[in-house]
């Protein structure tokens, strides 16, 4: 039993929270929802030259790093700093996938990735909540090779990606797992229509509409139809990602919580010193740390056999889902007035942690999945 | 024991859902079930259309032009007019400074502010909360300093809701240092036209500006202006507070909301599914309704013995604490009922008349900004730990 980091993601874990405490206020992160861009390119080519986008791939890829930990680390940092670089949509999920079932020359573009490129992953349907099969944007096969047809929602980072990896079906019905397949789609590709938007929580995402795109033979990944276990899988990585971020932002949310009750007199005394409030504080504290053990099961566990590793999807993001609202809710009424504000860091952040709870399945989705998966 | 209404109220019932099926423009009561962003002109036409009929002093006496209702007719109002989605009625005038006045306004204050409150003639807004005095209000520092038939007003008033669309602010200001706190507050009107004064917006989570910060930097007061006796003012501040604390529960709030996140439950699937038929969504919803309901009574239970002459005390407490949290349950299962939707943030399209093409479904647009927005409902009117404070003190005297 050892919960020590090792060398390595303990150095990558002190470089980034410097990099980032450095490089990130909560002024550049409000901006930056309000940009074009939607992030602040800047961070990003200093995270891509710091290697961190190499420590989501493993030495085989073309990385460094690749396993549930490597991940843990540096989405830990993401959230504890509430930065919202497209690091899930090109290192976790386009990616991912690539890396997990493409072709050699396909493979080709995580070098480029690991140098900064950004992609993203367009696979949510406007009719699908979190239901991963529910696809029925339309792939056919043509001369060229494939047409693509259909709508895909809230895709993150869409306005800034260079190219898509799209879920499509081949065959099957709209909620079947055979038959879906994946396919790697430039941006640029005529027939590509994006509406982008910003999100709460910041960043920016958009609503990505495909009509008769064409795409060459070569262009899909992986297996004709075979797709849905690698698709599973990457939302196993991204969950343990987006559950990391998640501890990331409750451990500043409540550093901030716990300097504000020290300093914010009423009464003629710190609100700290209400027993009232203590008591609340200690009780997100001790969910806080059920948050950071639930995150390390899942990174622990998401090389494991099929079933033990979605069970463990789904214990994590039902609790993050639980105590990410009891923490933000929680700082929010403890800060009184000034929580309430745009302008205090605490509002992002609590932002950012609430809405982790509407990626990948939440709280109810999860342990209704639970309880499945555990019958089975 | 009789849980229904009399023939008599029911007739008032009907009275006034005729009137509101008349006179509520669907403009308005679109805009309110949808979610949408109400500006200044909204509330101005829809007070102006309940003045019409005599009914927007909704609390207060006839002898001042007001409806003369009972605590029942009131929570009958207020049942039906969020019921039909009516806007609500700003209460800073009407229901918070118009009681004091009629309690502790001079005559010449009578007569000059209340009609101008009916008739729109004046916005007013709530100058209490300072940077420095939230839930120990009796800290203000704002200070008005007696120079000859003027106050000389200096410091900082925050959280000020609508005051952009003000031009009046009732203010509690220091004019003593003196004794213990309360004892040097005094009760001030202030026209927001005023040289010295100045409004600056801030922004909420929600990407909203409905608050303000209001500086006053040598503002001229006449002392006329001064409400009652000077040093008095904490006396009226808990006065108006009780005011403030009627329909505190928020019952016919409540009951839209839970309306609404039903429509949107039958209409969102999952596996296949209405979120409404999947046992653990229903069987969250089930519960803040079982709540409601008895909540529901338990307002009903304050308003029959309000209007048997028992002014509610530190009943309301509990009302604020049960109906902020019902409420904030609602909003969040709302936010979760629209699923990977609450995270666009198109708050323009909000907007009456904007062009902007919403994202999602159109009641997903809302439901993340309502949630952050309705947060708030546990921090004001008395935080509702301050709220669990009172109870502990004047009902269970611990
Ligand atoms: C959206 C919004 C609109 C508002 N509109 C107005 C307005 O129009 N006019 C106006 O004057 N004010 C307004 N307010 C201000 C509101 O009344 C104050 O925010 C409220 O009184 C709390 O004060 P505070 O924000 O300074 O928090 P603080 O008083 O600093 O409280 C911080 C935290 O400490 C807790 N706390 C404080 N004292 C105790 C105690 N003794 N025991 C246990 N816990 C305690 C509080 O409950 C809270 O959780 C508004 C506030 C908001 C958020």
């Amino acid at each position: 039993m050892n919960f020590e980091l090792t060398e390595e993601r303990q150095m990558l874990q002190d470089g980034l929270r410097r990099y980032l405490r450095e490089n990130v206020t909560p002024e550049a992160l409000n901006e930056a929802t309000d940009s074009e861009a939607g992030h602040i390119p800047a961070l990003w080519d200093g995270l891509t030259e710091m290697g961190v986008i190499g420590a989501l791939f493993t030495e085989d890829d073309g990385g460094f790093g690749g396993a549930g930990f490597d991940l843990s680390v540096v989405f830990e940092e993401m959230g504890r700093a509430g930065a919202f670089e497209p690091l899930l949509e090109t290192g976790v999920l386009a990616g991912g996938l690539i890396a997990d079932i493409g072709s050699d020359a396909q493979k080709a573009v995580i070098e480029e990735i690991v140098g900064g490129k950004i992609l993203s992953f367009a696979h949510t349907e406007p009719g699908a909540r979190y239901d991963l099969e529910h696809v029925t944007t339309e792939a056919k096969k043509s001369d060229a090779g494939w047409t693509l047809s259909g709508r895909k929602s809230v895709v993150g980072h869409a306005g800034i990606a260079e190219a898509f990896v799209v879920s499509a079906r081949t065959s099957g019905a709209a909620a079947d797992e055979d038959g879906i397949s994946l396919f790697l789609v430039p941006a640029s590709a005529d027939g590509v229509d994006i509406r982008d938007y910003a999100m709460n929580g910041g960043g920016r995402a958009g609503e990505v509409t495909l009509t008769d795109v064409s795409i060459p033979a070569d262009a899909i990944l992986g297996e004709e139809g075979q797709a849905y276990p690698a698709l599973e899988k990457a939302a196993a990585r991204a969950t343990a990602a987006l559950s990391s971020e998640a501890v990331g932002l409750m451990e500043t949310i409540r550093a901030l919580t716990v300097d504000y009750l020290q300093g914010r007199k009423q009464f003629g005394q710190p609100i700290g010193k209400f027993q009232a409030l203590q008591h609340r504080m200690a009780d997100v504290l001790i969910e806080i740390e059920q948050a950071r053990s639930a995150a390390i099961n899942l990174a622990g566990h998401l090389d494991a056999g099929r079933v033990e590793r979605e069970r463990h999807v789904s214990a994590t993001k039902n609790l993050i889902g639980r105590a990410g609202r009891l923490v933000a809710e929680e700082a929010i009424q403890m800060h009184g007035g000034i929580g309430m504000t745009q302008e205090y860091a605490l509002g992002h952040l609590a932002k950012r942690l609430t809405m982790i709870d509407h990626r990948f399945g939440d709280t109810d989705y999860h342990l209704e999945r639970f309880i499945r998966l555990s019958a089975a | 024991m009789d849980l229904t209404y009399t023939d008599e109220q029911k007739a008032f019932r009907d009275e006034v859902r005729a009137f509101l099926d008349e006179k509520l423009p669907k403009r308005l009561s679109d805009k309110v079930a949808g979610g949408k962003h109400l500006v200044k002109e909204d509330y101005e036409e829809w007070h102006a259309i309940l003045n019409e009929k005599g009914w927007l002093g909704v609390t207060w006496p006839e002898e001042f032009g007001g409806t003369g209702w009972d605590a029942v007719q009131r929570h009958i109002f207020e049942e039906e007019t969020t019921r039909a989605s009516a806007p609500r009625i700003v209460p800073f005038g009407v229901n918070m400074l118009g009681p004091v006045l009629m309690k502790f306004g001079s005559k010449e204050q009578q007569d000059h502010y209340l009609p101008r409150i009916l008739s729109g003639d004046d916005w007013w807004c709530q100058g209490y909360s300072e940077p420095g005095a939230g839930s120990d209000l009796a800290s203000v520092k704002t200070s008005a300093e007696r120079d000859g038939d003027h106050y000389i007003v200096n410091g900082q008033k925050t959280w000020t809701t609508l005051g952009q669309y003000a031009n009046k602010i009732f203010c509690l200001v220091r004019t003593s240092k003196e004794g213990k706190p309360q004892e040097g507050i005094s009760f001030l009107l202030i026209d927001m036209d005023t040289p010295g004064v100045e409004v600056r917006p801030i922004v909420l989570i929600d990407g909203e500006a409905e608050v303000n910060e209001v500086w006053f930097e040598n503002v001229k007061v006449p002392v006329e202006n001064l409400v009652g006796e000077e040093n008095k003012g904490w006396t009226y501040a808990k006065y108006l507070l009780t005011h403030e604390r009627t329909n505190i529960a928020g019952v016919g709030f409540a009951n839209a909301a839970l309306q609404n996140l039903k429509r949107i439950a039958g209409l969102e699937k999952s596996g296949g599914k209405a979120l409404i038929e999947n046992p653990f969504f229903a069987a969250k919803m089930a519960q803040v309704e079982i709540d409601l309901m008895a909540m529901a009574t338990t307002n009903l239970r304050t308003i029959a013995a309000a209007a048997a002459g028992n002014a509610p005390g530190a009943e309301s407490s509990m009302l604020k604490i049960k109906g902020t949290v019902i409420r904030q349950e609602i909003n969040a299962l709302t936010r979760q009922a629209v699923g990977p939707f609450a995270m666009p943030f198109v708050s323009e399209a909000l907007d009456e008349g904007a062009n902007v093409e919403p994202v999602g479904p159109d009641y997903a647009l809302p439901a993340t900004q309502s949630y952050f927005n309705n947060r708030k409902l546990s921090i004001y009117g008395g935080s509702n730990e301050v709220q669990r404070q009172i109870i502990s003190k004047a009902i269970l005297e611990l």
